[in-house]
């Protein structure tokens, strides 16, 4: 480890100034404490940036290790000569643990292993959940696997044309709110569908997400092919006296998330009876007493929300399916859509595996090369997609409104004798 | 140094993962608390022979076992949550206990000493466990006040070496999270801009909505540095994207060997390129040719095809979009908008773009009514007023043009008058 060379970065450097954290300090302080001429390397690239306002990354690069195809992103600097240490600069997505919790002991072997492997720097984490191993050589990655695999019982997540490495919210773990266990059920799913992670065989990528509530905190519905959502079909649950201790300002809304600016005294009415989309709630202020018609609830959450001390969500619990959802390229950015409105689940999920599967079968028989799974429902039709392909019953659930306009596509044999017709006889009722 | 012993160790603890089948409960695996050995690799892996002893297909470790046991304990049992203060948030058990989250912003990109530390704090303060959240943020979990209070003070007075906080506190409440986003020119090879710069001058600059619940309503922001979004910013709150805007380059003499041809042409949801033969030096070519007017500057071809660059140091801009979100909390998720475009792509501050997403989201702060998330005013107010209210200048730019257009064109006399209505037809009229 001999002395490194450092570049002139001064427009990079004016980040190093400002509150929020920066990540120009850190890599330089790193940097300079272990030698690693990578930091250097990547910090007078990004001044480069700074000053061409363009990337200085070739297009991809395929590497990858033995047997998978994803995992590993190829980069490559268009800048060699300047910055050897970073000529080769690929990504490793290290598949995180549901739920995002790590033992500081995992984790700092973890560090070890990359300050050797690799440049030392990381995201945590990447936008699909992984964590992001940023920087090494090909000749490094067979070795990074070996140590992944064989020091640290960890494997890689997707990348590609293959199912990503799913992400769910805190779960259960840490909030009252979570309606299934997220973790569980990601693990589980993650586990089974392990050759469709590592071995890219579909027409583009897919996503599971888990939520534990219709909150949403992991924007599965943004985001997942599948979205698991967590929700629950009974009654919420409410305790009157603590309703009564909201109202009189003895506990304060939404559990402090608003202390910083002085809304005034809570309004039950103008706070949570108001802003019920489906105004089902009423607040009987001579009796004191709040009563919702939960058969109009759409579970929201709003009013859960704002007292959480005195609603919870009911106890028959289970997820809601929605489909479909991905970001601008190709068509346009989709948000999913309902599939199953509401099913109880159980470890460990095989009928929901099953159905995984029928939904893969059709999207890789019939998938066109990069066609999300939302985008051949939006080809084919969502009403063809649940009948003929899932042989789901259609449910007023699945859509906002019908239809508008009447361009019906008939089935042949729904039309009363076929479409089969002789136009002779046609033509002797009307002559032409 | 690995020696026969420790390679003897690690095979007997490949037993003990496969004898659990990885799903370790009860203690952590203990393959993390053997050393890392940075020979291990070298010594048994055979390149020659890639499958011999190779472990595949495992997964990411257990999510159980990084769990720490008062998590473990109440894991299903949480009853409530109070945020005593931004960015710690009190989570009360039906079993008595109590925790603390204390959340801190990172800037995800970061180096492993920033991860050694925050296993630092962790092994001082919270037995040996940390988590991250989906929006980038790590939270340390502590089991007394007394433990809150000397982690507060330490985490308070941890800072790099320009000053910049290392862990400021907040992401709570009503006030903004930590901004989610891509890679940018530090490590990406389709970027319009950057990502980590751009993030850091945003949260220098609204950096005290970070850590304090003044807004009206919980504000996500994201930032995507081209069309492809990584991360959920299509369903944002605030979110900037980066744009090209100038068509691909062809490199005909290049093009036939690093490209498929049809999987260039068929990049294109606009059907703007086709194939063409040109002759070079006497010889003849297969390439392509894009219909320029055609173009939406989507970046497709480039990501199918490396011979189709189309980043632009001078033609790449900025693009503000407002008003998504994923939460079903009395209104339904729904897409973010494009408010402002051509905004100068302006590294190392990018000081046209921060400025606009502070204004976005003071005139916001202002106006909207408690709960109301933005997208959830403008809904309210109208998107006109937004305009006005903002001095955003409206353009022809925000009117959509692609698929769905039309659901999105005002089909009603219900509009309000804002400064953009005149009362002559002839001050309609575009102004020469």
């Amino acid at each position: 480890m001999g002395e490194v060379k450092k570049h002139d970065t001064p427009m990079v450097d004016d980040l190093k100034k400002g509150p929020w954290p920066s990540f120009v300090d850190d890599i330089y302080t790193y940097g300079e404490k272990h030698k690693k001429q990578a930091c250097f390397d990547i910090m007078g690239q990004l001044e480069l940036s700074y000053k061409h306002k363009e990337t200085h990354w070739k297009h991809g690069g395929i590497v990858g290790v033995f047997g998978y195809g994803g995992g590993v992103i190829g980069r490559y600097s268009d800048q060699q000569e300047r910055f050897p240490a970073i000529w080769a600069f690929h990504t490793l997505r290290v598949h995180h643990p549901a739920g995002k919790w790590y033992n500081t002991t995992a984790l700092r072997k973890l560090c070890e292993m990359w300050e050797h492997r690799g440049s030392g720097l990381v995201n945590f984490h990447g936008s699909t959940g992984d964590i992001i191993l940023l920087g090494t050589v090909t000749e490094q990655l067979e070795y990074t696997f070996y140590d992944l695999t064989h020091q640290l019982h960890w494997d890689l997540g997707g990348s590609g044309s293959n199912l990503r490495s799913p992400a769910c919210c805190m779960g259960k773990s840490l909030c009252q709110w979570a309606l299934f266990d997220v973790q569980d059920m990601d693990y589980e799913l993650t586990m089974h569908f392990q050759d469709e992670l590592h071995r890219p065989a579909f027409p583009y990528k897919f996503k599971f997400k888990f939520s534990g509530c219709p909150l949403d905190c992991v924007a599965a519905v943004a985001r997942a092919d599948l979205s698991f959502i967590g929700t629950w079909i009974d009654d919420i649950k409410i305790d009157q006296e603590a309703v009564r201790a909201y109202v009189n300002g003895e506990i304060p809304p939404n559990a402090g998330a608003f202390s910083d600016r002085d809304w005034g005294p809570f309004d039950i009415k103008k706070e949570v009876i108001d802003l019920c989309p489906t105004q089902c709630m009423y607040w009987d202020e001579k009796e004191q007493k709040l009563y919702i018609n939960n058969k109009e609830c759409n579970r929201c959450m709003h009013c859960i929300a704002v007292m959480p001390e005195a609603l919870k969500p009911g106890d028959d619990r289970g997820v809601c399916v929605l489909i479909g959802a991905k970001s601008v390229i190709l068509e346009g950015a989709q948000l999913s859509t309902v599939l199953i409105p509401f099913m109880r689940v159980e470890p460990p999920y095989d009928e929901l595996k099953d159905f995984i599967y029928k939904i893969w079968d059709y999207w890789m028989e019939n998938g066109k090369n990069r066609e999300r799974v939302g985008e051949i429902i939006q080809r084919i039709g969502l009403n063809k997609f649940l009948v003929d392909v899932l042989e789901i019953e259609p449910i007023p659930q699945h859509i906002l409104v019908p239809r508008a306009e009447p361009y019906i596509f008939w089935r042949e044999e729904e039309v009363p004798g076929g479409w089969a017709r002789d136009l002779a006889e046609f033509r002797k009722r009307h002559p032409a | 140094m690995a020696d026969e012993k420790a390679i003897e160790r690690l095979k007997e603890l490949w037993n003990k993962y496969e004898e659990v089948d990885g799903k370790f409960k009860d203690e952590m695996d203990p393959i993390f608390q053997e050393p890392y050995y940075p020979d291990v690799a070298e010594k048994l892996y055979n390149p020659q022979r890639p499958m011999e002893n190779r472990i595949t297909d495992i997964g990411p470790p257990y999510f159980w076992q990084f769990m720490p046991p008062i998590i473990q304990k109440n894991f299903g049992k949480w009853k409530s949550h109070q945020i005593i203060q931004p960015g710690v948030i009190k989570r009360i058990s039906e079993t008595g206990d109590v925790v603390y989250v204390v959340r801190c912003g990172t800037p995800r990109l970061e180096t492993i000493d920033y991860i050694r530390e925050i296993c630092d704090i962790a092994d001082k303060y919270c037995g040996g466990y940390v988590r991250w959240t989906t929006r980038n943020n790590v939270e340390f979990i502590v089991d007394s006040e007394e433990k809150l209070r000397a982690l507060l003070e330490d985490l308070k007075n941890r800072k790099h070496p320009n000053g910049s906080y290392k862990f400021p506190i907040g992401g709570t409440g009503a006030g903004v999270s930590n901004i989610v986003h891509t890679q940018g020119w530090i490590h990406c090879h389709t970027p319009a801009i950057d990502a980590s710069g751009v993030v850091k001058s945003i949260m220098d600059e609204i950096f005290e909505y970070f850590g304090s619940h003044k807004l009206p309503a919980k504000t996500k922001l994201a930032l995507a540095c081209c069309l492809n979004m990584c991360g959920a910013v299509h369903c944002s709150d605030i979110a900037i994207v980066g744009i090209h805007r100038k068509p691909p380059f062809v490199e005909d003499d290049r093009i036939s060997a690093v490209c498929e041809i049809p999987l260039a042409v068929a990049a294109c949801p606009l059907g703007a390129i086709r194939p063409a033969t040109v002759e070079i030096d006497g010889q003849k070519k297969k390439t392509v040719r894009v219909n320029v007017e055609r173009c939406m500057f989507c970046g497709n071809c480039y990501t199918m095809c490396p011979a189709m660059p189309l980043a632009d140091g001078e033609g790449d801009c900025i693009t503000i979009v407002v008003g998504g979100k994923v939460s079903n909390r009395i209104s339904p998720p729904r897409f973010s908008r494009v408010v402002l475009t051509g905004i100068p792509n302006e590294p190392p501050r990018w000081p046209t773009t921060v400025k606009w997403v502070k204004h976005i989201l003071e005139v916001y702060s202002k106006h909207a009514r408690k709960y109301e998330r933005i997208g959830d005013w403008i809904q309210r107010i109208g998107w006109e007023k937004f305009f006005e209210l903002t001095d955003i200048p409206f353009t022809e730019k925000c009117i959509d043009d692609y698929r769905l257009a039309y659901t999105t064109y005002r089909t009603s006399t219900h509009f309000k008058f804002t400064k953009h209505v005149k009362t002559k037809l002839e001050d309609y009229f575009i102004k020469k």
